[in-house]
């Protein structure tokens, strides 16, 4: 069933505006303690447990190569599942649900907010935000990991 | 169908056919046994299971393999192999159709002719009933109609019958007679024919013989056993009417039905949950039950003892629901433990066919059926186990020529052996063949570019012996039916390592192979020793620890870069955690060192850390999809705090 309208997820890392879809999110975490995994690419925090379940985390300022900044309250964790694969990304902040129409979405030029096109799906627009649309598939790629591992 | 019945109508079939099959092989072996008597029930039984529900083709061939053992029993025929094979291919067979059902629900579309001609053919007294049918089909003239029921019934599964009914002589009220014959039948299926016609035979227009067709799901013996009872028959010949051949009207009318059935037959699997099961001995069920209702009642206990009860109490009762709690896990790991029998059921077969197949004499010993291990194991080690039994049928054993000149006995012998070592199950396949010829390995290795020229002459046999696990890697020059495509022995080592377990290979030249499989009693909870290095917390499983020591940093020796230290006159190399892990080096140079000496079969190692914190019992946890192979880590678990540690994998660090 395909809809026209499509919700995402709106969370902010540094100053940019991120979305992603909403039926990939599982749920929004607090920041908790995570447990460091050695031999994983340095985006890779480790992993926490999630009442009971152990899922890895990332730091998607990492993977993204943004500048680093330090936690705050408003730290959350955004549980994301992508193809029987379930991975938290650490995010500045995760505010609200937001609508967007295939109007209001474009393509994605090549580097929007310094992040490779083939990590998006586009970018959208609400009122005066400009909000960018992470493609989860291509950035939880697992195949990526092995060679980035190997570095 | 009842479908609740299915399971067990299953279950208890899948036994009948192992039997069978164990049965079987045993007369081949003595023919002048009793077995025969245990091969007729089985095949007695299932006859009477797959008429009951209606499975038609299971019916008809155990039907006739009770015909022929029953020519057996009477001494009018001897066994020969010809008749054991038949009686194996018929088990095989019945297997397929089992197995149909259990995916479908319904037997299937595959054609029974064959088989049952060659049970009928083995018994000379049969006269082959196909040639009788297209003799009676072409006399009979059915007429379109009639013609049409039959094959819509065929269609069905059902059988349609050619009943002849011969009346004594001197029976008197011939029509009555006939029409006990009639009311006997309607009560089993309708009846679409007669001959002579029905009027004629209610005017006694008929000698002393009339024939009827009925078209019914009863097997012949229960129409036969019925027809029995009534007196004044003189004889009673039920055959089988087979699919008429029709034009190609009568072709349409079948392929629409076959699609139907097809149809049916997917709605059905859609609809069919088959859940596994096993068979558990009642009296630990019952100890389960017990070791959970004192858990309620510790806890009831705990929820009584507020602040204010003393230490003393609080102690005692946390005690208890430990002693609870770890019996609970035992008891429960008990209930899903089952014995290797079941896997090793199947493998005299295997061998028997090996033999055949590859012409050579092959006997199997088994050792230690009893030993019991986790249910999700006996599932997965079935396999690897063939596969290991292949290889040393086609790769270790001779011909029987080739063993006579060796000086050997000419049956060559697999043995299978299992038992427990500590919390492990071992698995030994062995075979007393010619050995594994470790210069091939050493010369294929070479050809495939696994190994370096330069190396060649330092390698351990068992270094070598380990590339036989490398994909593609056989140095048999043909590939045969049975192995030699190198696909296999990796696989069984993947296998078997996903089982947390290890495999390894001991051999000799002209003496034999042997294979040993060792895997873990319990899967996923383990005693752990918990460590700190640098301020991280890490897991190391028990089983893998020999011993903790704490030595001087001045024993340390160099030897080629490498750090090692001599215990009681052994050399262990000395492993920095915090390199390997890449964690920063927090304690400053102490006088002495804490080394976790792990094991891997006959290689030790010792794990500098920088802290023991104490033996813990952990729950063993997955990292999940995305973190898998972790070079290292052999999973995570969840500790008191809630905090996650990491479990290191000892034997990639050996």
């Amino acid at each position: 069933m395909t809809q026209e309208v499509n919700q995402f997820v709106e969370f902010k890392l540094g100053d940019e505006v991120y979305g992603v879809n909403i039926l990939q999110v599982k749920t929004i975490e607090r920041m908790m303690p995570i447990t460091r995994v050695p031999k994983t690419p340095p985006f890779v925090e480790g992993v926490i447990n999630l009442r009971g379940e152990i899922v890895p985390v990332i730091d998607l300022k990492k993977r993204f190569d943004l500048p680093h900044t330090e936690t705050t309250e408003n730290t959350r964790i955004i549980i994301v599942t992508v193809e029987d694969i379930t991975v938290g990304m650490i995010v500045d902040s995760a505010t609200e649900v937001i609508q967007l129409s295939k109007d209001d979405i474009e393509p994605a030029p090549d580097m929007a907010g310094g992040i490779d096109s083939s990590f998006l799906d586009g970018v959208g627009k609400l009122d005066d935000k400009l909000i960018i649309l992470l493609n989860m598939s291509k950035i939880l790629k697992p195949q990526e990991l092995d060679q980035l591992s190997h570095i | 169908m009842n479908e609740q019945y299915l399971n067990v109508f299953l279950e208890e079939a899948k036994e009948h056919i192992l039997s069978l099959n164990q049965d079987l092989l045993e007369l081949e072996a003595s023919p002048e046994g009793y077995v025969v008597d245990e091969i007729f029930r089985s095949a007695h039984t299932l006859k009477g299971m797959s008429g009951t529900m209606g499975f038609n083709k299971i019916s008809q061939i155990t039907h006739e393999m009770e015909n022929l053992l029953q020519e057996i029993r009477s001494g009018n025929i001897t066994i020969t192999p010809e008749i054991i094979d038949t009686l194996l291919e018929a088990t095989d067979v019945l297997e397929s159709f089992v197995n149909t059902i259990a995916e479908t629900g319904e037997e299937g579309k595959q054609d029974i002719k064959s088989i049952l001609n060659k049970l009928k053919r083995s018994d000379l007294t049969y006269i082959s009933n196909e040639q009788n049918d297209t003799q009676l089909q072409e006399h009979h003239g059915f007429n379109e109609y009639e013609e049409r029921l039959i094959n819509q019934a065929l269609e069905k599964q059902l059988c349609v019958w050619k009943i002849i009914i011969k009346l004594q002589k001197e029976c008197l009220l011939k029509s009555a007679r006939a029409f006990l014959v009639f009311k006997t039948l309607e009560n089993f299926g309708d009846i679409i024919k007669t001959e002579p016609p029905v009027q004629d035979i209610e005017d006694e227009k008929f000698d002393s013989e009339f024939t009827l067709f009925i078209v019914t799901s009863e097997n012949r013996e229960n129409i036969k056993v019925a027809l029995e009872s009534i007196s004044e028959l003189e004889s009673i010949v039920i055959e089988p009417v087979n699919k008429v051949e029709g034009d190609e009207k009568k072709q349409i009318n079948r392929e629409t039905k076959t699609d139907d059935n097809s149809s049916n037959s997917q709605h059905f699997n859609k609809t069919m949950k088959m859940t596994k099961t096993i068979r558990v001995d009642i009296n630990r069920l019952d100890k389960l039950m017990n070791l959970v209702s004192e858990l309620i009642i510790i806890k009831t206990r705990l929820e009584g003892l507020n602040q204010d009860s003393d230490i003393q109490k609080k102690r005692e009762a946390l005690e208890y629901l430990e002693r609870i709690t770890s019996s609970l896990h035992d008891a429960v790991m008990k209930v899903r433990m089952v014995p290797i029998e079941n896997v090793f059921n199947r493998f005299p077969r295997v061998v028997h066919d090996l033999s055949r197949d590859l012409s050579k004499d092959i006997s199997l010993t088994i050792e230690g059926a009893e030993t019991e291990l986790d249910r999700t194991i006996i599932d997965e080690i079935g396999d690897p186990l063939i596969h290991l039994i292949r290889n040393a049928a086609d790769h270790g054993i001779e011909s029987p020529e080739e063993r006579i000149q060796n000086g050997k006995p000419e049956k060559g012998n697999i043995k299978l052996k299992a038992y427990h070592d500590g919390n492990n199950v071992v698995i030994e396949v062995g075979d007393d063949g010619k050995g594994i010829d470790v210069e091939k390995i050493k010369e294929k290795a070479l050809q495939n570019g696994l190994l370096d020229e330069s190396k060649q002459t330092n390698l351990k046999q068992s270094e070598l012996l380990s590339f036989l696990f490398e994909p593609g890697f056989s140095t048999k020059g043909q590939v045969t039916g049975v192995s030699g495509r190198g696909v296999g022995l990796d696989v069984v080592k993947t296998k078997i390592e996903s089982l947390g377990g290890n495999i390894e290979i001991k051999t000799a030249k002209n003496v034999g192979t042997t294979f040993t499989i060792k895997l873990p009693l319990t899967l996923a909870i383990i005693q752990a020793l918990m460590v700190m290095v640098g301020d991280e917390k890490y897991a190391i499983p028990l089983d893998a620890i020999k011993e903790t020591v704490i030595i001087s940093v001045s024993d340390i020796k160099k030897v080629q870069h490498n750090e090692i230290i001599l215990l009681r006159g052994n050399v262990i190399p000395i492993v920095r955690l915090y390199n390997v892990l890449d964690i920063e080096k927090t304690s400053s140079d102490l006088e002495s060192l804490t080394l976790v000496i792990v094991k891997k079969g006959d290689r030790d190692v010792g794990l500098a850390v920088d802290n023991l914190i104490g033996q813990q019992e952990i729950v063993i946890k997955s990292l999940g999809d995305y973190l898998k192979n972790i070079k290292f880590i052999a999973g995570a678990t969840i500790l008191g705090d809630g905090k996650v540690a990491l479990i290191l994998d000892t034997n990639a660090l050996i």
